[in-house]
């Protein structure tokens, strides 16, 4: 470092330039055209993204439309239905009925919420509130399911409506849980991805067995 | 081994020397040289140290130690120190299982399958398994019992889940926690060889309650008899692993208060696998058909008899 001690500089030397970093202008008008645009738009676009991912879901390829652009108004939508057909069941007895609005809805949020974290914990790379949003999205063929379910007991409660219940809530259990492990499989270690698997199993089977013990008054 | 032990003297002889010698020299630390010196040190005092009981005892626990003082590193309230209860591959987890429902007489299951790396999978997703499959088999064997009755009306009995619940994770939570601090209690008073980390006990307990999954299932079976050695045979299993598990920590102590330990364990155990049977699922009807006496307004009555 003694060797440096010697440069100076020259006094006569202008230093000059600018200090000022130009900052990228982005066309005002973007920012500013959501708050303009008609309230139908808004809505539309939001309820195109949901459709689009309920497409995803009943169709599941490996697209990340679902991980990407999250959000949770499916979800809630899906969780908020799928709880109002479970009323209406045999409530006579306050004690031995199906599950309440309320319980419907903490056994769906907060069972997501521990898959969430369990899959977090074992080390997976997934965000929360995108394992959230496909666990949620998941439920929809179990709506489908319930409302089948519902269509059916209409028609009638024997042996043959339960037949067919029974065999649309497995399938729809077994399509639930195939593409929520198709979303969620790859940003899990690979020698513990069994271990993320089966809470999610335990998840959709929790739910088909309250779409499949539903009995109507 | 005496050669590298000088050798490496030498080397922090040397690094120490040259530091007093230039203080200002920027020093790189591989991170956790704590950790390494601990290590070495712990290898240096082995040979000849008798009078140091602590660091001895058994390999076993001289490794446990500093394999829970690496791991633990976290501070708690980081996600880090959480994932730490998480660090178990699917092998390990189904080993675990296995070890739990084949009793190895004379292993404990601490040593053979834990080794120091509690998990936290294993004892709470088997725990909502066993809630889960307990109020499913109970609803599916009360609706066979009371198939064909004409004032059967099917409830799902969603109540029974909550209940459920909340006694297996009391069972699961309170009961290690009873048990980690009665130990801890007993060790301060007699010098134990054995002792247990609360997780460990945590850990055994979960596992241990895997072997009633397949048995809840298999109470839908609407007899008597088979639900009972159902009971007997689970809880031999299950209570054998606690028992191999907790003898050896409890031997050394007072004769009486060891097998009371040991008793209390496995009552415990015992009173809720009997419980779960008698509150969950009703009791089935005897084989041979029950006097039907008509009553007087028309109804039929069927004298059930326990």
């Amino acid at each position: 470092f003694a060797g440096l001690a010697d440069v100076s500089i020259s006094e006569d030397i202008p230093v000059e330039g600018e200090i000022t970093v130009p900052v990228g202008s982005h066309s005002p008008d973007e920012d500013y055209s959501t708050l303009d645009e008609p309230v139908r738009d808004t809505i539309m676009r939001d309820l195109k993204a949901v459709g689009k991912k309920f497409v995803h879901v009943m169709y599941p390829k490996k697209s990340s439309a679902l991980l990407r652009d999250w959000d949770l108004w499916g979800p809630l939508v899906l969780c908020v239905s799928l709880a109002l057909m479970l009323q209406g069941g045999s409530a006579d007895s306050k004690e031995d009925g199906g599950p309440q609005f309320a319980e419907v809805f903490v056994i769906i949020w907060f069972g997501a919420v521990v898959i969430t974290l369990n899959s977090k914990l074992l080390g997976g790379t997934i965000s929360f509130f995108q394992s959230l949003c496909v666990l949620g999205y998941c439920v929809l063929p179990l709506t489908v399911a319930m409302l089948v379910c519902r269509l059916v007991l209409l028609a009638g409660s024997g042996t043959v409506s339960f037949i067919i219940r029974l065999i649309v809530v497995v399938a729809m259990f077994g399509w639930s849980t195939l593409a929520s492990t198709a979303f969620l499989a790859d940003s899990q270690p690979p020698n513990r991805k069994a271990l993320v698997v089966y809470p999610i199993f335990l998840f959709y089977f929790v739910i088909s067995w309250m779409i499949l013990t539903f009995t109507p008054q | 081994t005496a050669a590298l032990v000088m050798y490496l003297f030498a080397e922090f002889d040397d690094a120490a020397n040259l530091l007093a010698a230039n203080p200002d020299a920027t020093t790189i630390s591989i991170d956790e040289p704590a950790e390494i010196t601990k290590n070495q040190h712990g290898r240096l005092q082995e040979p000849g140290r008798e009078e140091d009981d602590e660091l001895l005892g058994t390999d076993d626990s001289d490794k446990t130690e500093l394999l829970a003082g690496q791991k633990k590193s976290a501070p708690f309230w980081t996600f880090e120190y959480y994932q730490t209860f998480f660090d178990v591959d699917t092998y390990q987890v189904l080993d675990r299982i296995k070890g739990s429902v084949f009793p190895v007489p004379g292993k404990n299951f601490v040593r053979l399958y834990i080794r120091s790396n509690p998990d936290l999978y294993g004892p709470f997703w088997i725990c909502a398994t066993l809630v889960f499959t307990i109020a499913v088999s109970g609803n599916l064997s009360n609706f066979f019992i009371h198939l064909g009755k004409p004032t059967y009306h099917y409830v799902p009995e969603f109540r029974k889940v909550s209940i459920a619940a909340t006694t297996i994770y009391a069972y699961a939570w309170l009961v290690p926690l009873a048990l980690w601090g009665f130990l801890m209690w007993r060790n301060s008073k007699v010098m134990n060889i054995v002792s247990y980390s609360f997780l460990e006990i945590v850990c055994v307990y979960g596992y241990s309650l895997f072997v009633y999954i397949p048995t809840a299932i298999l109470w839908i079976i609407p007899q008597k008899v088979v639900r009972w050695v159902l009971v007997m045979f689970s809880l031999c299993l299950s209570g054998s692993v606690l028992v191999m598990t907790f003898w050896p920590a409890v031997r050394d102590d007072n004769r009486r208060i060891a097998l009371a330990t040991v008793g209390t364990i496995v009552l415990l155990h015992a009173l809720l696998a009997v419980g779960c049977l008698a509150y969950f699922f009703d009791a089935p009807e005897l084989d041979f058909p029950a006097p039907i006496i008509p009553a007087h307004n028309g109804t039929t009555v069927i004298t059930k008899s326990q």
